[in-house]
């Protein structure tokens, strides 16, 4: 048994990860604290929380270390998603668009 | 050949029993390990749907947006702190996901004592959590706050806002409750009975999916 011990790392990473993330969600909450508009705002918003989930999901959850079976299995269903949020965002751009032509024009 | 026999003397139902049943492995790792990914993978999708759903009205709708930073302000010393709350909140959550981690380590380092303070710590920070989530909920139903409208525009913010921190929220006070029972479990000897503390490891995947959510709560309810 390959697992007989379970995933056993340094402790040291551990902690270097849990610093991190508090340093990323420093970040995120600095954003809204300075009130960043527009673009710049939404594309670090974005970038800090896929690198907050990225350190949870690779080291807290041991994923890096499993093997490509289950990494597969795990983490390519996810990207369904991205149809139906492209999906759902298309709709609702036209909703507001009908709406718009409804209760204003 | 002789299995083949035996499984054609089934019933058909007692085949298909016997075929999901049979001793075959896909994953490396414990069957226990690789059926709350499997969990945690439908709780992705619900929770997608839940933010998928909160996007659609939030751009559909043709009222002004509440402004969360505004809306999550407290008034601490005399001014306005935006978002205070829900950053001590986040930072809670992380700090438990640590101790998590740690207790993990600990489990398969077979220090019992350690894992049992570290998990038990990780329950607390999470009831603290739930904590304040309940005042932010109570602060805002006072203000009028409902899932079908508020003082500040779109009405469709009630209704998100209720269902996904809701929902986040009985996650958080189920993890805390898995945690209390597998804790007290360690602190008894049970897993050093059975001689693996994979169920541990089990546990911190659960607690550190709910704090991966609320990255994503964060950035798209709170921040955005």
């Amino acid at each position: 048994m390959a697992h007989a011990e379970g995933q056993q790392h340094p402790i040291k990473i551990y902690l270097w990860i849990w610093f991190l993330l508090f340093v990323l969600s420093t970040f995120s909450y600095l954003v809204d604290y300075y009130h960043l508009q527009g673009y710049l705002r939404w594309s670090l918003i974005i970038t800090l929380m896929l690198l907050k989930a990225g350190f949870i999901v690779a080291i807290f959850m041991h994923m890096a270390w499993e093997r490509l079976a289950l990494k597969f299995a795990i983490l390519i269903p996810p990207l369904c998603l991205l149809i139906l949020i492209s999906f759902m965002a298309v709709e609702g751009g036209y909703t507001f668009l009908t709406r718009g032509a409804a209760f204003l024009g | 050949m002789a299995q083949d026999a035996q499984a054609a003397a089934l019933s058909p139902l007692r085949q298909v029993a016997a075929d999901f049943a049979s001793d075959k492995q896909a994953f490396s790792v414990p069957w226990g390990k690789a059926m709350m990914w499997i969990f945690l993978l439908s709780d992705t999708f619900i929770f997608t749907c839940f933010l998928t759903s909160y996007m659609n009205v939030r751009m559909s709708t043709t009222a002004t947006w509440p402004y969360p930073s505004d809306v999550f302000a407290l008034h601490i010393g005399g001014q306005n702190i935006p978002l205070i709350l829900i950053a001590i909140m986040t930072f809670v959550l992380i700090t438990s996901s640590g101790t998590m981690a740690m207790a993990v380590n600990f489990g398969y380092r077979r220090h019992r004592r350690n894992t049992v303070l570290l998990m038990m710590a990780t329950a607390a920070l999470g009831a603290t959590f739930v904590s304040m989530q309940a005042f932010e909920w109570t602060k805002l139903i006072m203000e009028g706050v409902r899932p079908w409208g508020n003082p500040w525009g779109a009405p469709q913010f009630g209704s998100a806002f209720f269902m996904i921190t809701g929902f986040h929220g009985l996650h958080v006070s189920a993890g805390v409750i898995y945690l209390t029972v597998v804790a007290r479990r360690v602190h008894k000897g049970f897993y050093e009975k059975r001689g693996s503390y994979e169920m541990v490891e089990i546990t911190g995947l659960y607690w550190h999916f709910v704090d991966l959510v609320w990255v994503f709560i964060f950035a798209f309810f709170y921040l955005w």
